[in-house]
């Protein structure tokens, strides 16, 4: 059969029927746009877990509070309070003849807060913590510094803000926020007032990682977040920086064994704590987009299979309403195989032409997307792996083969008389 | 040799447990070259015949030899081969391809002819010059009139150069002026040597050809030469 004369007759003839055409290929173009949808998103998710992964350095270990499973959320997600990790816990933990490997580490606390300067009061986060805190996580100070050993530990009342904090306290009105007094007080308190911190730093913009703003916290020194905003006496979490990547799982086992040794720890069931390397939070991400992705890409294959069953419908359509074409073609010498071939040829070129329209749209979402993420100031790469469009092109004629194969066979069958016949 | 050899052909039809016999068994022969019209009221046989003779349906009984061949052994693929390559079909509603040239419906058998390598375009510009229709190639089958749709099927029949044209009630549709027009390029086909084979239920119409079959209750009633032969008009339905 001349290929580019049948072409231009299925083109003919959808255009002839350009809203029925428009709902065959309805559900293809979905289908198709889910899937390359899906895996640009993967892709792009998977690029900002990475780059967040090397922003703060694959050798970060945190101490959680309260027992949990290695793989599961820890306790605090499920509204458990545990207050079993305290201050001399982490004094402990510093003793470099007990964890050699430990370069930096750092105690903290969290919470929401208000904060006031003058008239303007921002509901922001506050993390408490000690002068360690800069050299544990990276990042650089846009102004003034961070708070040293002295201000840390003596509990001065001094305060760094983030940098959409500082913008939105000081933004427009013309004063450095370094050196200015702001009030504190925690975001549960209701009457007037609060603690009153001197400014002595500004954090450069960070962006956000692990679907938290970075941007927008305050820092302040760890006994003034535990006493005067929190009211307890233990903390929350303890970060150790190993010195390498090598000495992660060796490190891990020394931090377990100084804590047991000082929550009297005897059998495992006892143990009150949880150590977590970035490298596991990591691939726990991965485990849960690696699942959503999977979940929705059964999602979009329905959404062919839909689409698929869309397609048989109107082929069988089409098939009825050129019964006496059929009849006249087989009159005038087409075997069954090639009326076979033309309505299956028909329906591959319908799928397919469904599914470039599908690779458009699903770029195009793809694009806004990644330029949304961009907006909410994620790191957010936007790609379209070459494998995805073909896939998605490659399934999209396969779907026309396989749900055109019965209507086709159908017009394959028909007896030419009774064709001829048809009314 | 005849080129159709039929001995007791039959034809039943099965619905259920009924069986309606539609052919009887008939017996003739025709030769290459001849123009016969098989007549008769509807619902004799006639088109059922004709099916059979252009291999778009196959006996019950009987033997039908086409060609010295018998054509009982003939599978789909063949009967496909034949429909293309020895036969062309000539109908009463035209059944020309929608949304398509004058010149592209005359190439449709081509485009089923494997094997043969021809310029397809020449030879349905040579098919549509022979009835008339050079200044129509470009034409979508909807711009033109029925007359000329019925000339554009006759190319489409004749393009493959079969060794017969059957034409099923080719002026039924048509106008007697268009319909003359029609006639008389079956006859000048005749003439020039294509064997025709016409189906009509009209005598008028049947008196174009040299020999008349006549079919009443799936059986062969009488075969003779047209004694007094009409000559279709020499007026060609060029006008437009």
């Amino acid at each position: 059969m001349n290929f580019i004369a049948e072409l231009k007759m299925i083109a003919k003839g959808l255009l002839a029927r350009k809203g029925r055409s428009f709902l065959t290929i309805l559900g293809i173009v979905i289908g198709v746009a889910g899937v390359i949808i899906i895996i640009s998103l993967g892709a792009g998710a998977q690029s900002l877990v990475l780059g967040q992964v090397t922003k703060l350095g694959s050798n970060l270990l945190s101490v959680q509070p309260g027992k949990s499973n290695e793989k599961g959320p820890p306790a605090q997600a499920f509204g458990i309070v545990v207050t079993s990790l305290t201050t001399a816990d982490a004094d402990a933990l510093r003793d470099p003849g007990r964890v050699p490997h430990a370069a930096a580490l750092n105690a903290l606390v969290r919470g929401t807060t208000t904060v006031t300067w003058g008239s303007r009061t921002i509901d922001t986060n506050f993390v408490g913590t000690d002068s360690y805190y800069s050299q544990v996580i990276n990042f650089n100070m846009a102004e003034g510094q961070f708070f040293g050993q002295q201000e840390g530990e003596g509990n001065a009342n001094v305060v760094v803000l983030g940098s959409s904090v500082a913008d939105s306290l000081f933004g427009n009105s013309g004063v450095d926020p370094v050196g200015q007094i702001i009030k504190v007080k925690a975001a549960s308190q209701t009457e007037a007032g609060g603690v009153p911190l001197r400014i002595i730093g500004v954090v450069e913009k960070r962006g956000s990682s692990f679907f938290q703003d970075q941007d927008d916290q305050i820092f302040l020194p760890l006994a003034i977040g535990q006493q005067q905003l929190l009211g307890i006496h233990y903390l929350q979490a303890i970060n150790i920086k190993v010195d390498s990547a090598d000495h992660v799982s060796q490190t891990i086992d020394d931090v377990t064994s100084v804590l047991r040794q000082q929550h009297h720890v005897k059998t495992n069931t006892d143990v009150d704590f949880t150590v977590r390397n970035i490298a596991d939070a990591v691939s726990l991400l991965t485990t849960i987009t690696n699942a959503l992705s999977l979940f929705l890409t059964a999602m979009a294959a329905i959404a062919l299979v839909v689409g698929g069953v869309g397609i048989l419908n109107i082929m069988l359509v089409t098939v009825a309403e050129r019964t006496r074409e059929i009849g006249l073609r087989k009159a005038v010498g087409a075997t069954n195989k090639a009326v076979r071939n033309q309505f299956l040829f028909e329906a591959a070129t319908v799928t397919f032409l469904g599914g470039i329209v599908g690779i458009i749209v699903g770029a195009v979402i793809s694009f806004l997307a990644s330029l949304l993420m961009h907006k909410l100031g994620y790191d957010w790469a936007f790609v379209i792996s070459p494998l995805s469009v073909v896939l998605a092109a490659g399934v999209s004629v396969l779907t026309g083969v396989i749900f055109g194969l019965y209507p086709a066979f159908k017009a394959a069958k028909l007896n030419p008389i009774d064709a001829l016949r048809y009314e | 040799m005849a080129l159709i050899h039929a001995v007791n052909l039959k034809k039943d039809y099965v619905n259920g447990d009924v069986v309606t016999p539609v052919l009887k068994g008939v017996s003739f022969d025709i030769a290459a070259g001849e123009f016969v019209a098989i007549m008769g009221p509807s619902g004799s046989g006639k088109s059922t015949l004709m099916h059979i003779l252009g291999f778009l349906d196959r006996p019950t009984g009987g033997k039908f030899e086409f060609e010295g061949q018998d054509t009982a052994e003939f599978d789909d693929d063949r009967l496909a081969q034949i429909r293309n390559e020895r036969v062309g079909f000539v109908f009463q509603a035209f059944n020309l391809l929608p949304r398509t040239t004058v010149l592209d419906n005359v190439k449709l058998p081509l485009v089923y002819n494997r094997g043969k390598k021809t310029d397809q375009t020449a030879a349905a510009r040579q098919a549509l010059e022979a009835v008339g229709l050079s200044h129509r190639l470009d034409f979508y089958t909807n711009q033109i009139s029925g007359g000329e749709k019925q000339r554009v099927a006759i190319a489409r029949a004749l393009v493959n150069d079969p060794a017969v044209i059957f034409a099923d009630e080719p002026t039924g549709n048509l106008d007697s002026k268009s319909g003359g027009a029609v006639m008389k390029i079956l006859q000048d086909l005749n003439d020039a040597g294509r064997t025709i084979i016409l189906v009509t239920h009209e005598l008028d119409t049947a008196e174009h050809a040299k020999r008349i079959m006549r079919i009443r209750d799936g059986q062969l009633v009488g075969d003779e030469p047209v004694r007094k032969r009409k000559l279709a008009s020499l007026e060609r339905d060029l006008a437009k």
